[in-house]
């Protein structure tokens, strides 16, 4: 059975990934990170009952938090963005090559 | 009497010889004052140069006076002046014996004639006090060439006079001529030096010392091949300041200088500084025969080639210059003999010191009557304008030709002589140099002050002030009289002897020897032929186009013709090939490689898109690598 | 058997919702899939022993995070949709291989290991999962928990730093936007007063349905954009709305591009592009009725 949750995780992370890469939209792109992150959970979960030990969990538990506060900084930087450039568009944040 | 061995040096203390570096300091401090005092020195310049020159002879005087009081055996005296780098020159130190001091007196006498006459002459000049301070600054420097008693403070003297004698030549800079001669002299002068200074690595790297002491002594410790390669290195040395060939050219264009100066050089100083190097370098020579034949034949090729150069020159000052050069092959002759020769060798230079400082003065006289006029066509019957000029022109003319009882008769028959017992080639082959010297001194003096007048319409000559005048008739004087003293006797020779040494057997002066007599018909008869042509006959205003001989002649025997060739095309060559390597080459490798750097990240720059997605690809990207790396990795 | 039956179920809605959010062309229904693979995955999070997680996932994800997004969405413009050309060239080629052979080796990797069988949690948890937990947290990890208290409070103050606006001027009053309206009218003859409520003169008292003007042609600015947007798509606006809509749209178009040359800034158009992509595929339709 763990193998089966593991396997999921992995095909949820690939998918979050991929969605990163293939999204323009700077908050859909968050939401895959955020999709990536809780694949990763999902392995934690699963290990902390394979192995039978709480670690897994607890750190499951401050991924959780940090990913909240990622989050919030996250979404204000997005919209600081948009306020000025009217475009929530990665693409468009380009200019860090000149 | 025996054969004298060089006497050891008595160090010195006191009196006129302790003294002696003042002969060096006061004409410096002459030229210090007078160019760091700049125009407030204008007024009283001149005469404050011809003070330190008539001092510093004056303590040459006390000085010389002073070593005859000892005995023939304590007459090297040394005077240790400042320690300098152990091991290199422990001491540095002035060398007063019978050869230093006659160059001394040579230089500072005939230098003083010249200082008092260059007052008269400079007159009208408005950087008079300039250049008498590089009168100053030459003297002291050719002082300093001869008293010092190791090779590095004689190379310090060497450069100084090097140095003066660019400032002097290129006097006039404002005249191209001029300033080229100038630069020229200094350039064939520096390939002399480096001979001079690979000579003097040698020298060190033999004797592990500088000093005359340290390495004349002990000459003959070194290997034979040693002492070839130093003799000749040294013989470079000399070649560039006494302008032997092959590197002569600069002597007769240095005659752009003024015409003191080319009487200060020519006569009294420069160029018989090589003289004095070989000689002074004597035990070094006298151990190798191989560097003393290609002295006496540079000695001899010298000679003639000087000799004929002069037979083709308008210009009076080109003619003389080339009477010089000859001349001073006769002493470089002389000096390759040995020690027979060294007395003849120095007596020659100071006679030909004070006639050539005589005729060069006289030439600048009848210059300075006809408004610097050079070309000796335009002259003609200045006999009775400029009586004065004449008669000691013509004194210091039967004296070089070795009129019979005058200075140069007794010298250059000397150095005849000597060579004739060496070599009796090079012996004929002078005397030959003595019939053409017959010929063409004969055609100077023809030209100038006899026939017809040929003057400009706005010439007026006029015979030069007293100032002018006095140092003439000094000069003269010892044109007349001084052979005769220093060779009758030999007195010269014995007076030598403890600086120089002296051969087995004192020659003896025979009259009527067989190479007398055919220098005197030679020379008999070179004159009578300048005579049938320049004298009796007219003498055309432009010069005929003459033989292919003439030309020869008058290009200086191609010898600028032959540098340019040899040295200068290739030298330009080679710049030009340098300069391409620079551009193609080296900058061509540099910019090239800069280039395909710029290029090449110009292009690597590409990949950094400013996309936050492309980014995040690579990483994704390197994440699966990574994945499937540690999947082969663990199921191996 | 609960707990496969429970796995393949959440697991095939969860990669579908995954898929979903990935590909659907509205940020909207991104953020309503990630919710749903969100609660999943709480379902299983308390399958696996793990009910104080599970409880976090539903409140803390679902409840906070997935609200700050919905939240943003609206702020940002619900109805930006995303563009799906892809302009980098050959990125989404090789974002899909990576993923695919990231997923395939992974799996691979994960599915090949030799696992023994679960030790389950029952001793780790004897004193029950939540003070289990909290015995772990504020033992052994209380530093880290410390540190990741100071990492909210950094964070929510970031925030508020990051999204504040420093005003470079008083704030306009009501007087003041009341002189702007009519010196844009004076200037553009744009309508001072407010726009026409739906439904005026209507017929239907429906919001999608134009205002009727009193000369009995309809009013496209009573009609809500969005609504229209969503009506063209379905091919049920009024043809005459499409028109006039379609006419203001280009006005404002070159208005727009007239400022963009002289303001040189790229201002979007979040709002009549999409309008405009949606109405040209009705436009055949559009065109025979106008004729």
């Amino acid at each position: 059975m763990t193998t089966h949750y593991l396997v999921l995780s992995a095909l949820l992370f690939a998918i979050g990934g991929v969605g990163v890469l293939v999204r323009r939209n700077a908050i859909v792109v968050f939401m895959c990170v955020e999709l990536m992150l809780n694949a990763c959970n999902l392995a934690f979960v699963t290990f902390a009952r394979q192995n039978g030990s709480l670690d897994g969990q607890v750190i499951a538990f401050f991924v959780m938090i940090v990913a909240a506060a990622e989050v919030v900084i996250g979404l204000a930087i997005i919209v600081t963005i948009f306020r000025t450039r009217r475009s929530a568009s990665v693409d468009d944040a380009s200019l860090l090559k000149h | 009497m025996e054969a004298a061995e060089i006497a050891s040096i008595t160090q010195h203390s006191g009196g006129a010889i302790g003294a002696a570096w003042l002969m060096i300091a006061l004409p410096l401090v002459g030229a210090a004052v007078l160019l760091l005092g700049g125009r407030r020195t204008d007024k009283f310049g001149h005469l404050l140069g011809v003070l330190m020159a008539v001092a510093s002879f004056v303590v040459a005087a006390l000085a010389f006076v002073q070593l005859l009081g000892f005995a023939p055996g304590e007459r090297r005296r040394g005077v240790s002046l400042f320690e300098f780098i152990p091991g290199l020159v422990d001491k540095v130190g002035l060398l007063v014996d019978p050869l230093s001091i006659s160059f001394c007196l040579l230089i500072t006498g005939v230098g003083s004639l010249i200082h008092v006459y260059s007052i008269g002459y400079m007159a009208h000049d408005p950087n008079r006090r300039r250049f008498f301070a590089y009168l100053n600054l030459f003297v002291a420097a050719m002082l300093l060439l001869v008293l010092a008693d190791n090779y590095l403070a004689l190379f310090v003297g060497w450069e100084g006079v090097g140095l003066a004698s660019y400032l002097l030549i290129g006097f006039w800079q404002h005249k191209p001529s001029a300033a080229t001669a100038a630069k020229k002299a200094f350039i064939v002068n520096r390939v002399g030096d480096v001979g001079l200074l690979i000579a003097m690595f040698t020298i060190f790297a033999t004797f592990h010392s500088l000093t005359f002491s340290g390495v004349l002594d002990r000459a003959g410790d070194a290997s034979q091949g040693t002492l070839t390669a130093i003799g000749l290195l040294l013989l470079v040395g000399a070649c560039g300041k006494s302008a032997q060939l092959p590197l002569q050219s600069w002597l007769l264009d240095a005659m752009e200088g003024p015409t003191p100066v080319s009487a200060l050089i020519h006569a009294a100083t420069m160029v018989t500084a090589g003289v004095y190097l070989i000689v002074r370098s004597g035990p070094i020579f006298e151990g190798t025969g191989t560097a003393q034949l290609v002295v006496t034949i540079v000695g001899v090729a010298t000679l003639l080639a000087g000799a004929i150069i002069g037979t083709a020159k308008d210009d009076i000052k080109k003619a003389l210059a080339g009477s010089t050069m000859s001349q001073i092959g006769y002493m470089v002759l002389a000096a390759g003999v040995g020690p027979a020769g060294y007395a003849f060798a120095i007596a020659h230079l100071i006679t030909h010191g004070f006639f050539k400082a005589d005729m060069f003065l006289g030439a600048g006289s009848v210059m300075h009557a006809m408004n610097d006029e050079v070309d000796m066509r335009k002259y003609g019957g200045l006999r009775k304008v400029m009586p004065i000029t004449f008669a000691t022109f013509l004194v210091g003319y039967l004296a070089i030709i070795g009129f019979p009882l005058l200075s140069g008769y007794f010298t250059k028959d000397g150095i005849i002589e000597t060579a004739m017992e060496h070599s009796a080639v090079l012996g004929w082959l002078a005397v030959l140099g003595a019939g053409i010297t017959g010929f063409y001194m004969s055609r100077l003096v023809f030209m100038t002050f006899f026939g017809k007048k040929r003057w400009d319409a706005k010439a007026h000559p006029h015979e030069s002030p007293a100032v002018m005048t006095v140092p003439l008739l000094l000069l003269s004087i010892g044109s007349i009289a001084l052979g005769a003293y220093l060779i009758l006797g030999n007195r010269f020779m014995i007076f030598l002897s403890p600086a120089v040494g002296a051969p087995e057997h004192l020659p003896e002066f025979h009259p009527f020897s067989a190479p007398g007599l055919a220098t005197l018909a030679l020379v008999a008869i070179g004159a009578a032929f300048a005579w049938l042509r320049y004298g009796a006959a007219e003498v055309p205003a432009t010069a005929p186009r003459g033989s292919f001989l003439t030309t020869f002649a008058r290009r200086d025997l191609y010898g600028d013709a032959l540098n340019e060739a040899l040295f200068m095309r290739p030298g330009q060559w080679l710049t030009r090939l340098a300069v391409f390597f620079d551009n193609r080459g080296v900058d061509g490798l540099v910019n090239g490689l800069a280039a395909s750097i710029g290029g090449s990240s110009g292009r690597l720059r590409r990949v950094q898109t400013g996309f936050v997605r492309s980014y995040a690809l690579s990483i994704f990207v390197g994440a699966a690598v990574l994945v499937g790396a540690w999947f082969v990795v663990g199921n191996l | 058997m609960g707990e496969s039956i429970t796995f393949w179920v959440l697991a095939v809605v969860s990669v579908a919702a995954a898929l979903g959010l990935v590909f659907s062309r509205r940020a909207v229904y991104s953020a309503l899939m990630l919710g749903l693979i969100m609660i999943s995955l709480a379902v299983l999070y308390a399958v696996q022993d793990a009910p104080f997680l599970a409880a976090v996932q539903i409140i803390v994800y679902t409840g906070a995070v997935m609200m700050l997004f919905l939240f943003v969405l609206m702020l940002v413009g619900v109805d930006s949709g995303d563009s799906l050309v892809e302009t980098i060239r050959g990125q989404r080629f090789w974002a899909i291989v990576a993923g695919i052979g990231f997923a395939v080796l992974l799996g691979l990797g994960v599915g090949n290991a030799m696992l023994a069988a679960p030790k389950g949690l029952a001793e780790a948890t004897a004193a029950g999962n939540v003070p289990s937990l909290a015995e772990q947290i504020f033992t052994r990890h209380v530093f880290a928990f410390e540190v990741t208290s100071a990492l909210l409070i950094t964070a929510a103050l970031g925030a508020m730093v990051l999204a504040h606006r420093e005003r470079a001027e008083a704030k306009p009053t009501q007087k003041d936007m009341s002189r702007a309206r009519f010196v844009a009218f004076g200037k553009t003859g744009k309508n001072p007063a407010s726009l026409p409520g739906p439904g005026t003169y209507a017929r239907h008292n429906a919001i999608d349905m134009p205002a009727l003007l009193p000369d009995g042609t309809v009013s496209p600015l009573s009609v809500n954009r969005v609504l229209a947007r969503h009506e063209a798509a379905e091919g049920t606006l009024d043809p005459e709305v499409a028109r006039l809509l379609r006419q203001e749209a280009a006005s404002e178009r070159e208005a727009s591009t007239l400022a963009e040359q002289v303001a040189d800034t790229k201002p979007t158009k979040p709002l009549e592009e999409p309008f405009e992509e949606t109405v040209g595929d009705t436009e055949p339709l559009v065109e025979e009725d106008v004729k």
